[in-house]
């Protein structure tokens, strides 16, 4: 009974969650404009998402952005990290105190407090504001994923590289960078995914001619007549097709894995 | 053994002297961050508080925050944007208690599982974080236009959106603090007589405050600012407190306003990270976990 009933929760919080995005899935084989009206099965859409130009181009710019946001995040933030974590000055608290903010500041003040800066030294709205805006967005985030793994590095290894005769540079690089590098990963994937999904600081930084995704959709979703948004429906599904098909592929490893496990026990 | 410890930490200063001054110290590596954070972070901040108390000459005033307490032409009180920001308040609260009491037993339930398909799970509950957060809101929205709630009721539309768009901020927390918990308390609880509601009542759910906090800080204060869904969802008839910004900036481009109202939800944050100690706790984060 308690088992069934667990089982219904996590079914229906599930149900809850995915019901949207097949929907999404089911009408991107369907080059109607609106969802909810059948105009037939077609791969137009999964067409459209890979010739039309403009939609090639939001793709494009999204993704890059994402990318450059990320590793230029993940940089500052991991030497940001082991900045704070050994640095107990008052160096150190200001980054860590400063590296908060974004992360509990509701992102539209953020967003306009950007735009601000970005007027007064007369810099405009560039692809460079934009930059800035998503690292800002990412970074705490790579600091936040970090941090944890510093924590847990025995502080002896640096110390034991050094009396054997590496340069700090080396003991930073070879022994502590190593350990800590599943928290530089995490903190990547993290700031590709805010990045990504981003609409508030990107709106408020991006020059008029650059599009992301969010924007993009957002400002269809206002003016109700754009002809991407269907085919941006094509671009979910097979994000979700990639994602089930990692899931499985995980999934299919796991239980091998747990069975040989049980093999040795037995 | 005196003699030894003076031995010890006279070597340690040595030590700490060897790895002073060569070119660089680990020390030092936060520069370039602390250098970023005071242009993009602390700067900005300083000059939504330089915008909230000027006028539009450059003056120093009152009148905008005036103006968020009454309103300026019919000098009523309280004012439009006063309401709407007790409006989003509780539109947040909702939205908050909502996610709480979904994601919890989603949390714990996912949390108790053995079997090795449990990480599975939760990234079944995480995944859907990777399509992008307006094209989710707007697949929603088709959803609840097919079963006729969007367009006959706008709060509730708004409501499922918010939930539908923060839940996975909710659950990620609570699971990091559920599975970290050490189970054998609550053993130890049901050996030493509590019934299984005492056990969770004065075990589990005291031990999980803090996923429960982090969680409430991801949800609440972005479900009252973010103006996406709200729009999304209601067509422009549930307006929230992050509208009112975008509208004295964008629409109104009276910058001193906006930053007036940027100001206090500024003080709200500061409140109630106060409140939450948030501020000393580095594990209050979106999936640090991931």
């Amino acid at each position: 009974m308690k088992k069934f009933l667990s089982g219904l929760v996590i079914a229906l919080a599930l149900g809850f969650i995915y019901a949207p995005i097949i929907l999404l899935f089911i009408y991107s084989f369907t080059p109607s404009k609106i969802i909810g009206r059948w105009e037939g099965f077609s791969f137009e859409l999964y067409r459209q998402l890979f010739t039309e130009p403009k939609l090639k181009n939001i793709i494009v710019d999204t993704v890059v952005l994402a990318l450059l946001a990320a590793t230029i995040s993940t940089v500052l933030g991991t030497l940001g990290a082991i900045g704070i974590f050994y640095n107990k000055k008052w160096l150190g608290k200001f980054t860590k105190n400063a590296s908060q903010i974004p992360v509990i500041n509701a992102e539209i003040v953020t967003a306009i407090s950007l735009a601000l800066v970005f007027a007064l030294i007369n810099m405009g709205k560039s692809y460079a504001s934009l930059l800035i805006g998503h690292i800002v967005l990412c970074t705490p985030f790579v600091v936040l994923s970090v941090l944890p793994k510093l924590k847990q590095l025995d502080p002896s290894l640096y110390e034991a590289a050094l009396d054997l005769g590496a340069t700090p540079f080396q003991a930073l690089t070879k022994v502590i960078l190593p350990e800590i590098l599943p928290g530089i990963f995490s903190g990547f994937m993290l700031a590709i995914t805010l990045s990504l999904d981003d609409y508030m600081i990107s709106a408020y930084t991006k020059p008029e001619e650059v599009e992301t995704i969010s924007t993009r959709v957002y400002g269809a979703l206002k003016r109700d007549r754009d002809n991407i948004l269907p085919a941006l429906r094509a671009l979910s599904s097979l994000i979700f097709i990639i994602m089930v098909i990692a899931l499985i592929a995980m999934d299919f490893k796991a239980t091998r894995a747990a069975k040989k496990q049980k093999n040795v026990v037995n | 053994m005196k003699e030894l410890r003076a031995v010890e930490k006279s070597e340690i200063k040595d030590f700490s002297h060897k790895t002073k001054g060569v070119f660089f110290s680990r020390k030092q590596l936060c520069i370039p961050y602390a250098v970023f954070l005071l242009f993009f972070v602390v700067f900005p901040l300083l000059l939504i508080i330089y915008y909230a108390f000027t006028a539009i000459n450059g003056e120093f005033t009152f009148e905008n925050i005036k103006c968020f307490f009454v309103d300026p032409d019919t000098l009523e009180f309280p004012s439009a944007t006063l309401i709407c920001l007790f409006n989003s308040m509780l539109l947040g609260l909702i939205t908050t208690a909502l996610c709480l009491v979904i994601g919890y037993p989603v949390a714990y339930i996912l949390s108790r599982i053995k079997s090795h398909r449990r990480t599975i799970l939760l990234l079944l509950f995480i995944m859907p974080m990777w399509i992008n957060f307006v094209l989710r809101a707007m697949a929603m929205k088709e959803l609840l236009s097919l079963i006729g709630i969007y367009g006959n009721n706008d709060y509730l539309s708004v409501v499922i959106g918010m939930v539908y768009d923060y839940l996975p901020f909710m659950i990620l927390p609570l699971y990091t603090t559920l599975i970290k918990m050490d189970k054998s308390l609550e053993e130890a609880a049901l050996d030493l007589g509590a019934n299984k509601f005492e056990v969770f009542t004065k075990v589990t759910l005291p031990l999980s405050t803090a996923g429960i906090v982090s969680g409430i800080s991801m949800v609440f204060l972005p479900s009252m600012t973010c103006y996406v869904i709200s729009e999304t969802f209601s067509y422009g008839n549930v307006k929230i407190i992050g509208k009112f910004i975008e509208d004295s900036f964008i629409t109104g481009s009276d910058w001193n306003k906006g930053s007036a109202i940027a100001l206090i939800l500024l003080v709200i944050m500061f409140l109630c990270t106060i409140l939450t100690g948030g501020f000393s706790k580095e594990e209050n984060v979106r999936g640090t976990t991931l």
